[in-house]
């Protein structure tokens, strides 16, 4: 962390909410090196033969553990792609954060793209969050592409909070997932979008397994001429349920295409898809003026709530 | 004090000009429980959002304090001094009770406060202090956490549009008891209620009737209540409309 100047620090707590070295194990990723580095006793970080990224292994019966694997960019014109593997045991139950965070006050475009493969063994229950965050005033456009692939084993259990506020100009996310019998997804994106920034989110969650469920459930705010495309899809291969929502709020000129959709390949699938677009409700910002906002300060109230 | 004057609203479609709130005169002194009845379609609700700032009047102006406040906005209305509870509670995705009674209350709110406000209009705080205000309310819970905003905003002069509506199980004395509570808590602050109920028109010190966008009746409680007691509104309504 002694590495980490004044803006790495920022991007540091805008991205894992880490204002000093988390406990736990961790890996630190700074303009393209290691900038630190942790393992224990029962979740080990070791780099990849070919230096292209780490596979992270949580042993069997992990309770109460976290990882944190943060990425900061602050050197213009940096590109990168990090391939990341979590093999995850048995019976475990931890708490995964990754997130990236790039300023790029420069003219050239700095990326960053994340590959993640989570391999989520029986009876294991974990929870990733991710966060994406972009700052500086450079020409350079902020890009993050990120791919998360989630491979779950019976019964097992996952909870993805992805969060893309502030400052992305473009991204691509596309998030795969196979789950085997009893396993449960569920996901919970919040995407907002401004400027000219174009954001492309990707699901396609496949239900293998009897008994499998998931939940996946985006809510996005589009701004200014920013553009979205929302595109979750769940296949049912066997006897389970699933559940796809895109919410979304435009404003100003933004635009939307949410595009949730079902495949059923079995006749014991149950699934569900709900979309809605719209602006703002008139009366939900007369109510909060009512009770003495502006209009303004009633925007920012309920759109931070609807992003919360 | 706030005085009317004048006022008169009318809504425009292509084919003509509708008169919702013909030429309006009131005065209502503050320390009042002024209840405003009269037939459905009368113009009570949009009389009530013309003195909350929510509806801008075509004619006329509105003085609280003999201040002209007429052109304010609804915010500073609100910041004036005036509440509204509306007749259909809004929903909103993401925020919590908690966050709109400190929105209402305008600064940091502790929790035991927010739920002091909730218990008043009957809820079991802890089952709603972090429930957000969405879909999954009934429209009963909604209404109720309507009220406990305007409370929160401890406001001089407090405009419920039908604030009974939609509040069946639970009761109209406790209703009663909140207006009363209020105008113990504050000497000089003005209630306004519209309403169709009797229980609730009972116990104004002030009746308005207002049908077909005028003031037909207006006097203390003891002079227009006998007179409108065999009206039944809703049902002229019906008949109107059979």
């Amino acid at each position: 962390m002694s590495k980490l100047d004044a803006v790495q620090l920022q991007l540091l707590r805008e991205v894992a909410d880490l204002h000093e070295i988390p406990e736990g194990a961790y890996n630190l990723r700074s303009n393209g090196e290691s900038a630190g580095r942790r393992s224990t006793e029962h979740i080990e970080i070791v780099s990849k033969s070919e230096g292209s990224g780490i596979d992270i292994h949580i042993k069997a019966g992990t309770k109460n553990e976290s990882v944190h694997i943060p990425v900061v960019l602050s050197e213009s014109g940096l590109k990168e792609t990090v391939y990341n593997d979590f093999y995850i045991g048995e019976d475990c139950d931890v708490l995964i954060v990754a997130g990236c965070g790039i300023d790029n006050c420069g003219k050239q475009d700095s990326q960053h793209d994340g590959i993640h493969r989570f391999f989520v063994g029986r009876n294991s229950h974990i929870r990733y969050v991710e966060k994406h965050y972009g700052s500086g005033n450079g020409e350079g456009k902020r890009i993050l592409n990120p791919v998360t692939e989630i491979y779950m084993d019976e019964n097992s259990s996952a909870e993805l909070e992805m969060v893309q506020i502030k400052g992305v100009d473009s991204t691509k996310r596309t998030t795969t997932a196979q789950l085997k019998e009893n396993a449960k997804l569920i996901v919970r994106e919040r995407l907002m979008t401004h400027g000219v920034q174009t954001s492309e989110s990707i699901y396609r969650v496949e239900l293998n397994g009897d008994g499998s469920s998931a939940d996946v459930v985006s809510r996005s705010v589009a701004r200014d001429n920013s553009y979205q495309k929302l595109d979750a899809c769940i296949v049912g291969n066997a006897a389970c349920s699933g559940h796809t929502e895109c919410d979304s709020i435009i404003m100003d000129n933004g635009r939307i295409l949410a595009v949730p959709s079902l495949e059923a390949n079995s006749v014991d699938a149950a699934l569900v898809h709900e979309a809605a677009i719209g602006k703002i409700a008139g009366d939900q910002l007369i109510k909060l003026m009512t009770l003495g906002l502006t209009e303004a300060e009633a925007e920012e109230q309920i759109i931070g709530g609807f992003l919360k | 004090m706030l005085e009317i004057r004048n006022l008169a609203f009318s809504a425009e479609n292509e084919a003509d000009k509708v008169d919702i709130i013909r030429n309006i005169d009131l005065n209502i002194p503050d320390g009042r429980f002024v209840v405003i009845t009269g037939p459905n379609g009368g113009g009570k609700s949009t009389l009530a959002k013309l003195i909350a700032g929510i509806v801008k009047p075509t004619e006329g102006n509105i003085f609280l304090d003999g201040k002209d406040i007429t052109d304010l906005t609804i915010t500073e209305r609100a910041n004036a001094g005036i509440g509204f509870a509306f007749q259909q509670p809004v929903r909103f995705k993401g925020l919590t009770v908690l966050d709109l009674l400190r929105i209402a209350k305008g600064k940091n709110l502790s929790v035991s406060d927010a739920c002091q406000f909730l218990s008043e209009v009957g809820l079991c705080a802890k089952d709603y202090i972090h429930r957000e205000v969405n879909a999954s309310l009934s429209g009963g819970e909604l209404k109720r956490i309507e009220i406990a905003t305007v409370l929160a905003r401890d406001v001089r002069l407090a405009v419920f549009d039908e604030p009974e509506a939609g509040i069946d199980l639970w009761s109209f004395q406790n209703l009663i008891r909140i207006f009363e509570n209020m105008r113990k808590s504050m000497e000089n602050r003005t209630i306004i209620v519209i309403s169709h109920q009797e229980r609730i028109l009972n116990i104004a010190d002030e009746i308005i009737v207002l049908a077909d966008g005028a003031v037909t009746k207006q006097g203390p409680r003891d002079e227009v209540l006998p007179a409108i007691a065999e009206a039944h509104f809703a049902t002229d309504i019906c008949q109107k409309l059979a």
